[in-house]
């Protein structure tokens, strides 16, 4: 019981957060309704028994991506009223193509539930084992029949992070960085002299 | 009982609203940046919700590459947008139309 109530609570949640966020006038606000629905869609991961997806939901999502999307909406200087101008043009049109993605989805669901279709069957080579935690299922399946394919993953993480501070990075001339070929190369005959001079003269420099 | 069915429908409407979103924000990145991100989400609690119920963990290693993707897309999408704000001041994407593609 506590189960299915539960389950309808991050349901009705995770839908409501989802459709503040693409209306709300604010994209700040956005960003924070967004953060709820993957708050919620973590807990609908944990009441079908996925613990470990549900975690990475929470850290990946909400910790990085959702402050990252904070992060450049607030830095920005962006008139968002300007920006909502088309949208009462584009409701309808957006609502009928919705509505029919929606009735198909629906449509393929009530399909699947009738029970006439031919799904692949898991063939139990990544099944939890007995006794095993999520977790520890996950990891094991990962280190070893996924080991490529996850360092593949840590590869794209890789090109996007360098991507990312490819693209920002600027050359700016009003500050005056460190050179460091310029220091290495430096020779000491070239950056000191050594001068004798005469008592009460002074120095030149 | 819950099942996967009902799993199924929430995931559903979640990708509908992100494809509305797309629709209904077509000027603003951010928020279409954003609709991506919940499409995503529908297609992570898709994967995971048939992984739970049909015992096969593969679902959720699935899962876990979107997610990486996900992350990796929504760094660099903002990092194009900083630069095009930087450029033009403005993020109404609807009529960038620079490259005359």
């Amino acid at each position: 019981m506590i189960h299915v109530l539960a389950f309808y609570l991050f349901a009705v949640m995770t839908i409501a957060s989802g459709a503040i966020t693409i209306l709300s006038r604010n994209p700040v606000h956005s960003v924070l309704w967004l953060i709820l629905a993957f708050f919620n869609a973590a807990g609908l991961m944990v009441l079908a028994g996925a613990e470990f997806i549900a975690m990475l939901l929470v850290i990946v999502y909400v910790g990085a991506v959702a402050v990252l999307f904070l992060f450049v909406v607030m830095m920005l200087d962006i008139d968002f009223a300007e920006l909502r101008a088309g949208f009462v043009r584009y409701m309808p049109f957006g609502a009928l193509v919705a509505v029919v993605l929606l009735c198909e989805m629906v449509l393929g669901i009530g399909a699947y539930r009738a029970g006439n279709l031919k799904l692949g069957t898991p063939d139990g080579t990544a099944a939890t084992p007995v006794g095993a935690s999520n977790i520890e299922a996950i990891g094991a399946l990962l280190y070893s029949r996924y080991l490529f394919l996850f360092e593949a993953a840590g590869l794209i993480l890789l090109v996007a992070m360098i991507g990312a501070i490819v693209l920002t990075h600027r050359q700016r001339s009003d500050t005056r960085g460190q050179n460091i070929s310029k220091q290495v190369a430096r020779r000491p005959d070239e950056a000191t002299v050594n001068v004798k001079p005469e008592v009460g003269q002074g120095v030149t420099l | 009982m819950i099942g996967v069915e009902h799993y199924v429908v929430v995931s559903s409407i979640l990708f509908v609203l992100g494809v509305l979103g797309i629709f209904l924000n077509r000027k603003n990145v951010i928020v279409i940046l954003m609709a991506i991100e919940l499409i995503l989400l529908a297609v992570n609690l898709n994967l995971v919700a048939f992984s739970a119920f049909l015992g096969d963990l593969t679902g959720q290693i699935f899962a876990m590459f979107v997610l990486t993707v996900a992350a990796g897309e929504a760094a660099v999408g903002l990092a194009i947008l900083v630069i095009y704000f930087r450029g033009r001041g403005t993020i109404a994407v609807d009529d960038v139309n620079r490259m005359k593609g």
